[in-house]
């Protein structure tokens, strides 16, 4: 008996423990206390001691069943998961593969089996026996520590009915006990140190701030851009057309071409009719000799292509522009009369220049319109232009007599 | 009948038992032979050193990472057609490593090879350890670890969900369900252990701490039959886990259509390699450990014996498995196959294959020889041999491999950057600084386990 326990002898008692030389010994005695009739005793000792359940009698864990139960709940989740998220929430082919195919879960099915069943067999075996037990009355006598390096012990409760401090410890010494001690209810605890619990509080508070701050950050209203912690690909260090660039003299990080590159849809051959060119200048003529069938064909195309915007005249009120100005569309310019003074004052090979790349609002005719016929719309544009500037001196004698006199 | 010697196991002697452990052993000596490591004020000074060495390739591991968090992917080798290079070569390395120790602790237990209480926590630690080591590994290489959470199932606002349909899904579930078992395994083995250096704490700090991770064990009769059978059905589902992981880890490539990697040979072989490097790794360990822990007379050379002729076993499976490999592909009659086959003897990468197939299939042959498998001096280095050679086989499966696949204009050779390497290295320093803590700080042997089968010493009592 300690000293610590000799202070503590005006406590209530709580039961006595006993110990015993060694497994055998604890076993002969626990068979013992059991045929005089004790109930409510418990036995020590440093490691298990085989064919101790039967003698005290206990049933056997339904630890086993637990952990089946944990394998079925296992199995069923990840049943239930593979095929909802895959076949029914989130349904997507890969390589024909059926959505739901036994095979393909067996693995993760398996895993899962296992990771519930050990969970159970963990938290079960910990919950079965009362764990985590922080305090427990024994821990306060310094012999019953002895218990978990080499001695072997029995402890018989005060509530057991034929507990009797002086007749239950002569039977434990009867019963082999090397040492029998009666143990009271520890009046003084081991508490953790105030500071600790306070440190602890301080901490769990203050560990809840960055979790509330981010949170507060994400859903409060903001004028400015929110923090953007992981950038991904968003910036890349690149270059992208019309930026400065150091490398060059020049500056610009896009590069001209190199003398005598050709671009792969250059006009080669003859520029005056592909390009509307004569030595790098608009050219002022046709590259075709000018018949009434190419001004008849000019027409007819004319009227497909130009004069849903242009007008029939070449005024600039087609019908897309009526119908634009009608809906009041915003964005809508009307197209540049025809006969207005800077169109009628280029030449014709700027003009096919304007047909065949676009300008302005005006989309590019290239593709849809083939060379000739782009040729042909214009010499019917110039001969509209004509018409619409003409004086008199362009009509015929003979038929001047039929305009009304001073007519320009 | 004579009486064997109190110092000798490993006297061949048909009609007796050979000691678990030597010397006069009884409970409190085995309490207080592994406890004193953990309560002695200083720990040897081989241990500063190696810790110090440790601790500075871990810094090197997690400044490696960040410099490739913070710079992209790009700092490695890992390039078309090899993406997966050195950082799967590393995982799958880690994760064999991890498999002896579940062999030791679960199997052997099954099998009730009570021997085993001498090395299985700490194997078991290793398990875990080599597992924190592999799980970095497919997590950084991904290109952005901060969304590596992608990869569980958890109902997102993305409406997204993984495709369980692939092995590398299948892996995440067997990787990290494997290394929770483990720590649960460990764990709850090591409670009453934790028990003990809290009931003999002389601090409060230590009795706070030890008493936390005790939970309240009292070693009572109900506890224990509890404990018990919680140990049992752990190992029960521990051991076809640990068959399963590396098969999964295996599926990763043998799903896959690569030749050299489409084999129905992989799961049985990645489990025979990884077993076989994972017992050269506890080889690696233990003989270090017991001697500068004073721990010879429960880590016994039996013990290590044991453990080499493992090596030696599982090291003529593997073989086995290289052997195979070749016919399949000859058989199989196909040409791609069989390139593969002769690219990895014959091509670019021809030195990692020989000195795969040297240090795997050659080097444990040594182990024939009873006075290798009993010379601590002998079995180190073939151990470390092994491990470079199994390092070797995941380097040439995978490179060598994806280095020439199908069409040779899809052909390139892979070259490791000093990041690889330095995570490689920073990898061994990350397992050896947690090995070096287990040591200092956690019982390194199942003490109540060991306790339990000094009754084995008299010769006779097969403990009912």
């Amino acid at each position: 008996m300690t000293s610590e326990n000799h202070q503590l002898d005006s406590a209530p008692v709580i039961g006595i423990l006993a110990e015993f030389d060694g497994p055998e010994a604890l076993k002969t005695a626990a068979a013992g206390l059991r045929a005089t009739g004790y109930t409510r005793y418990e036995a020590f000792s440093p490691y298990p001691v085989h064919g101790i359940d039967a003698v005290l009698d206990r049933k056997r864990t339904i630890l086993p069943k637990l952990v089946l139960l944990g394998g079925f709940g296992g199995c069923l989740v990840a049943l239930l998961l593979q095929w909802w998220t895959n076949a029914v929430d989130y349904p997507y082919w890969i390589s024909g593969k059926p959505l739901f195919s036994l095979p393909a879960n067996i693995p993760v099915t398996f895993e899962l089996i296992i990771l519930f069943g050990a969970l159970a067999a963990f938290g079960g075996g910990l919950v079965l026996s009362n764990l985590p037990e922080f305090y427990h009355p024994l821990s306060g006598c310094a012999s019953f520590r002895q218990g978990t390096t080499d001695a072997f012990f029995l402890a018989v409760e005060v509530a057991d009915p034929q507990f009797d401090e002086v007749g239950t410890t002569d039977l434990l010494r009867f019963l082999g006990a090397k040492a029998a001690e009666v143990y009271h209810r520890p009046q003084t605890r081991r508490d953790i140190p105030g500071a600790l619990k306070a440190g602890a509080v301080l901490l769990l508070a203050l560990a809840l701030a960055p979790p509330l701050w981010i949170a507060t950050y994400r859903y409060a209203p903001k004028s400015l851009p929110r923090i953007h912690p992981i950038l991904d690909m968003d910036f890349q260090p690149k270059y992208l057309p019309q930026q400065y660039s150091p490398l060059f003299a020049d500056t610009r990080d896009m590069r001209p071409p190199v003398a005598g590159v050709v671009a792969v849809d250059a006009p080669l051959g003859d520029l005056h009719l592909l390009a509307g060119e004569i030595d790098g200048k608009p050219a002022k003529t046709f590259p075709m000799p000018v018949t009434s069938e190419i001004m008849k064909r000019g027409q007819q195309r004319y009227g497909i292509y130009c004069a849903t915007c242009h007008g029939l005249a070449g005024d600039g009120d087609g019908i897309t522009s009526q119908l634009a100005f009608q809906r009041e569309e915003p964005k809508w310019v009307r197209p540049l009369s025809l006969h207005s003074a800077s169109v009628v004052e280029q030449p014709v090979g700027q003009l096919f220049k304007t047909v065949s790349d676009g300008v302005r609002a005006m989309p590019s005719y290239r593709v849809q319109i083939p060379v000739e016929d782009r040729w042909a719309i214009l010499l019917y544009v110039r001969a509209l232009q004509r018409s619409q500037n003409a004086t008199i001196t362009d009509v015929p004698e003979g038929l001047r007599k039929h305009l009304g006199a001073g007519t320009n | 009948m004579s009486v064997l010697p109190l110092d000798d196991n490993m006297t061949q002697a048909p009609t007796r038992r050979a000691r678990l452990v030597l010397g006069q052993a009884d409970c409190a000596s085995v309490t207080e032979t592994v406890c004193a490591i953990v309560e002695r004020r200083r720990p040897p000074a081989a241990w500063y050193v190696a810790f110090v060495i440790s601790v500075a390739a871990t810094g090197m591991f997690f400044v490696s990472i960040g410099y490739l968090i913070a710079t992209g992917v790009g700092v490695l080798g890992n390039n078309a057609p090899v993406f997966w290079a050195w950082p799967i070569v590393n995982f799958v390395f880690w994760i064999g490593i991890g498999h002896a120790g579940t062999l030791i602790s679960a199997i052997l237990f099954l099998f009730r090879q009570r021997w085993r209480t001498g090395i299985n926590r700490f194997a078991e630690a290793m398990t875990i350890f080599a597992v924190v080591c592999a799980g970095v590994f497919p997590a950084i290489h991904v290109g952005r670890a901060w969304v590596i959470y992608w990869l569980a199932p958890y109902p997102n606002q993305m409406s997204l969900w993984p495709n369980f349909r692939s092995p590398l899904l299948w892996d995440v579930f067997a990787v990290s369900t494997y290394g929770t078992v483990s720590l649960l395994f460990w764990y709850l083995g090591m409670i009453p252990d934790l028990a003990t250096l809290r009931d003999r704490a002389t601090t409060s700090w230590r009795r706070l701490l030890y008493g936390l991770f005790a939970v309240g064990w009292r070693g009572s009769a109900s506890q224990w039959h509890r404990f018990e059978w919680a140990y049992l059905l752990l190992a029960a589902l521990a051991t076809p886990l640990v068959l399963s992981v590396h098969s999964v880890v295996s599926f990763d490539f043998a799903v896959a259509q690569v030749p050299g990697w489409h084999s129905t040979i992989f799961p049985p072989y990645f489990v025979a390699g990884a077993i076989f490097s994972g017992c050269a790794m506890v080889v690696m360990l233990a003989v270090p450990a017991r001697s500068l822990f004073g721990l010879k007379s429960l880590i016994t050379m039996r013990h290590l014996d044991n453990m080499n002729r493992l090596i030696l076993g599982t090291s003529l499976l593997v073989g086995y498995a290289y052997g195979i490999e070749w016919f399949m592909a000859w058989y199989s009659g196909n040409p791609y196959e069989m390139f593969a086959h002769l690219n990895r003897a014959l091509g670019p990468y021809a030195w990692a294959y020989w000195t795969m197939v040297a240090c795997n299939v050659l080097v444990p042959q040594l182990f024939w020889l009873q006075t290798v498998r009993t010379s601590t001096w002998l079995m180190w280095p073939i151990a470390v041999l092994v491990n470079v050679g199994m390092w070797m086989e995941r380097f040439v499966i995978i490179v060598a491999s994806l280095g020439r696949e199908y069409l040779p204009s899809g052909w390139g050779m892979y070259r490791p950057t000093v990041v690889d390497v330095m995570m490689l290295a920073g990898s061994f320093g990350l397992f050896f600084t947690l090995f070096l803590l287990f040591c200092r700080y956690l019982p390194m042997v199942a003490m109540a386990e060991v306790k339990g089968v000094l009754s084995h010493h008299n010769g006779n009592s097969d403990n009912p």
